[in-house]
């Protein structure tokens, strides 16, 4: 889905002058494009991530539309004061597009994994986060991100997610989509996440269950119409996310449940932080659960 | 509003200057006197004439850009910003109150001639760098002023900056570092020596000047001597809290404001 990404960005750099990508010196091949059609819109900044954010900054009070691209903790973690700050206070045309969502980065170890990435984003004012599913959403979101107003996170994955659609969506920003519709539970997902919740409605369909798939791409703002739809409409919400429990879509969800006084089950399938493997990143997400098998079980669980 | 005297001489202003901020922070027991009281000759010299901005062109994408990186001594900035006719008495008597326009670092106010805020140390050269790279990929000739502290050069994200921008050669940036020696808990020299900081900035691939912060015609000299190959610094050699006798190189103006007897004292001074 990065690949996807930066694809449709570069036609959208090659339109509009604006636009400037910088890069915290990573992202082997996938900017050669973007120097070849404009070098003077294309940084390397070097390994200096705070940098890069106050120059985006610097470029985006002057009318620029700088996109900064990094692995997730180099992106939003190490210059998290000048996101707070400089992008987000400023309320600045920012977008921050981060690789390695979750477990992507798997063996390169905690240093490069994205599990706290959203609950971060999540406390800044005027910032917007999308997660896109699959490489179709990520090209969506590249394309909305052109004309978005205001800061943006974009939580990438890395590559070889499993497809959610076979063609872009019409998905838009702060909208729930759902993808199928249910009864009596639903599931909310992000990020590549989706896929596993789909292939878990496909085996709890096999057992007469037939739930609600919500794509949260947009995290923040939350679509509250929509959600406040699914709590009326639901028994049990189940939350699957690739991100710590902390401060996720799950504490997002409960902290709306809880407003809305919302009666049913809130119940959450995300990392738990007080264990830790080392293995691949299909082997981590087996072992913290996020798989569809455990998926349909925790849903079966919660139904009784 | 406050205007600028015509033909008055800037270092007049800066005594002016130096009055303004003493009440400004004795009617709101603010901080930071010291650390405003060593910047205010190259925020005057900056304002009078050197930076191509002025309250009519507060919005032309072509003016000249200011960036206050050492937040902490926006009482100086707001004064200058007055004489200069970008913000008004009022908006000084506003200052560190409840519901006021000015707080003790400042907050991004375009009308007022405040381009980002800041508070932060550290942040500043970087958007600057990324003001001055625009201008650069656009083709305008303004430039981009950044005022920093000597203990600011602590953090590292400033050599970031020194080093992209070196690299780039953005010399439309010019940064000014208002090297009065202290910083938040003692002397530069006993916490984090920087000397020689004109030879740090040089190695990185900047312009350095040295000049006696307080003199105006030096500063303004050293701003018409700029390099056209280099980014341009100018290391201001200042005293901290310079202009009130019991003030100068004595850190507890970082945080005290002056009481009554104090402020008659140093009123006095700055009158003289």
């Amino acid at each position: 889905m990065r690949t996807a990404f930066f694809k449709r960005l570069e036609s959208i750099y090659a339109d509009n002058g604006d636009v400037v990508v910088l890069t915290g010196d990573l992202g082997y091949k996938l900017f050669d494009r973007f120097r070849a059609l404009d070098p003077k819109r294309f940084y390397d900044v070097g390994v200096a991530e705070s940098n890069m954010i106050g120059i985006a900054s610097g470029l985006a009070l002057s009318g620029k539309k700088p996109y900064c691209y990094s692995i997730i903790p180099f992106l939003v973690m190490r210059p998290f004061e000048q996101i707070r700050i400089d992008v987000a206070y400023h309320d600045l045309d920012v977008r921050l597009v981060g690789a390695g969502g979750g477990f992507a980065y798997g063996l390169e170890g905690i240093t490069h994994h994205g599990l706290e990435d959203i609950a971060l984003m999540r406390t800044l004012p005027n910032m917007t986060i999308v997660a896109p599913a699959d490489r179709y959403e990520a090209e969506r979101f590249a394309e909305l991100s052109a004309d978005h107003r205001g800061p943006m996170y974009i939580r990438l994955g890395h590559t070889n997610e499993p497809t959610v659609h076979d063609s872009v969506p019409e998905i838009e920003i702060g909208k729930i989509s759902v993808l199928r519709k249910g009864e009596d539970v639903a599931l909310l997902s992000y990020g590549r996440t989706v896929s596993t919740a789909l292939q878990a409605m496909d085996l709890l369909s096999d057992e007469g269950i037939s739930p609600t798939l919500a794509n949260v791409h947009t995290i923040k703002p939350l679509d509250v119409e929509a959600m406040a739809e699914l709590f009326k409409t639901n028994n049990l919400i189940l939350v699957v996310e690739e991100h710590q429990y902390e401060g996720g879509l799950g504490s997002a969800i409960a902290e709306l449940a809880a407003e809305m006084d919302y009666t049913g089950k809130v119940r959450r399938l995300g990392i738990d932080r007080t264990k830790a493997y080392v293995g691949r990143a299909e082997y981590q997400r087996e072992r913290h659960g996020l798989t569809p098998e455990l998926v349909a079980e925790k849903v079966k669980k919660e139904m009784i | 509003m406050c205007k600028k005297a015509d033909h008055e001489a800037p270092e007049a202003m800066a005594k002016r200057v130096r009055r303004t901020v003493l009440k400004m922070v004795y009617d709101t027991k603010s901080p930071h006197i010291g650390a405003a009281f060593s910047c205010v000759e190259a925020l005057v010299t900056l304002f009078n004439g050197v930076m191509s901005i002025s309250p009519e062109t507060v919005g032309s994408p072509d003016r000249d850009r200011f960036i206050m990186s050492k937040g902490h001594a926006c009482a100086a900035l707001y004064a200058v910003l007055s004489e200069f006719g970008f913000c008004t008495t009022n908006d000084l008597c506003a200052f560190a109150v409840n519901d006021g326009v000015f707080e003790e670092h400042p907050s991004i106010d375009l009308h007022r001639g405040i381009e980002v805020s800041t508070g932060s140390l550290g942040h500043g050269l970087s958007i600057g760098t990324g003001m001055a790279l625009a201008a650069s990929i656009d083709g305008r000739k303004h430039r981009v002023f950044v005022l920093l502290s000597d203990g600011e050069l602590n953090e590292g994200s400033v050599w970031e900056a020194v080093m992209f921008a070196a690299h780039h050669k953005l010399t439309n940036l010019i940064a000014l570092v208002d090297a009065n020696g202290m910083q938040a808990l003692g002397h530069t020299r006993d916490i984090i020596d920087l000397e020689p900081i004109s030879e740090k900035w040089k190695a990185f691939g900047w312009h350095p000047q040295e000049v006696d912060g307080h003199d105006v015609d030096q500063i303004s000299a050293s701003l018409s001597a700029l390099s056209a190959e280099h980014p341009n610094v100018i290391i201001l050699k200042t005293v901290k809290g310079r202009g009130v006798s019991f003030m100068e190189d004595n850190l507890l103006w970082h945080y005290r404001a002056p009481d009554e007897r104090e402020y008659e004292l140093a009123l006095k001074e700055l009158s003289e």
